[in-house]
């Protein structure tokens, strides 16, 4: 299974989603923003980091890169697209997903550990998972998810909601939500189910001695249902 | 030809950084505030000698990148 991840100018989780992708068997080329084409691939990766600084709005000069316009289109043909972090704020800034993602309610940068529930099994992402509640790692300043009330009807009605904040017991409450987000929205799907735009990091839970390997189970599954 | 554009947050839209900049001023004395919105300010040099063709060029750029419609609204100001 071949993947690709974007690399722009000022990412910083780049090269911890290649280690990630190939430890669990994906054969992973590294994109340059300033390509054209992007490589046959099964998957595309926009990862984390502060692409241009966070210039104007997170993730808004980075979606008018030369390589997002071979993205949008490899997703807009069905194609997997996850965007992690400020991948996520990439992906809306190119209105592949829907909402926006604006400061932290609290204006803290937040970086720790928190629960997300999935809430919708039916895509290539969560399809055959086994368990309802991950842990994975957040590390963010603006990923205080909103969109319009009539937007978030049509998010609900279509099932586009990929990942809540919770508890370990999978509760979702506003006392679990870090970041003021609507709903406790962690992560969010395009209409289709093959663009997954999520704050949290999985690529940072891939190995038991440092953080935790919720990670690992997220990859593993994946590549499976790619196969 | 300079153009301006004013970028605001839209109504319903949770403005933290106006809240924090409204109890410091509320702080400092200024107690006869009902509300502190931050936006955005661009001054571009266009050329172009039409005004109306000015505007029209920064308009198309607030609507392609520089404002977030989702979010936020432009004004557009003819300076010079």
């Amino acid at each position: 299974m071949k993947s690709s991840v974007i690399t722009f100018p000022g990412s910083n989780c780049d090269r911890d989603m290649d280690v990630a992708l190939k430890k669990f068997g994906f054969k992973n080329k590294m994109v340059w923003h300033d390509d054209n084409e992007l490589p046959k691939s099964d998957l595309v990766v926009l990862p984390g980091g502060f692409s241009y600084g966070d210039y104007l709005r997170c993730g808004s000069m980075a979606s008018k890169s030369r390589i997002m316009q071979s993205v949008i289109n490899f997703a807009k043909s069905g194609g997997l697209v996850m965007g992690i972090c400020n991948g996520f704020q990439i992906l809306v800034e190119t209105g592949l997903v829907p909402g926006v993602l604006l400061r932290n309610k609290y204006l803290e940068f937040i970086c720790k550990n928190v629960f997300v529930k999935l809430d919708n099994k039916e895509n290539a992402y969560f399809k055959n998972l086994n368990k309802d509640i991950l842990e994975f790692h957040i590390a963010h300043n603006e990923g205080n998810y909103f969109c319009s009330k009539d937007q978030l009807k049509e998010i609900e009605d279509n099932n586009q909601i990929a990942i809540y904040y919770c508890n370990k017991e999978g509760k979702i409450e506003d006392q679990y939500n870090p970041n003021g987000s609507i709903k406790n929205i962690a992560g969010i799907f395009n209409k289709e189910k093959n663009v997954l735009g999520m704050m949290p990091h999985p690529e940072r839970m891939i190995d038991q001695s440092l953080s935790g390997e919720d990670g690992s189970i997220f990859f593993n599954n994946l590549i499976n249902n790619i196969k | 030809m300079k153009v301006s554009a004013i970028i605001t947050l839209k109504k319903d839209v949770l403005d933290p950084q106006g809240k924090v900049i409204h109890q410091a001023l509320d702080g400092m004395g200024f107690e006869n505030i009902t509300e502190v919105r931050q936006g955005k300010y661009f001054e571009i040099d266009v050329n172009e000698n039409d005004p109306s063709k000015a505007k029209a060029v920064v308009e198309d750029m607030c609507k392609k990148l520089l404002a977030n419609l989702v979010i936020e609204n432009f004004k557009i100001i003819e300076t010079q």
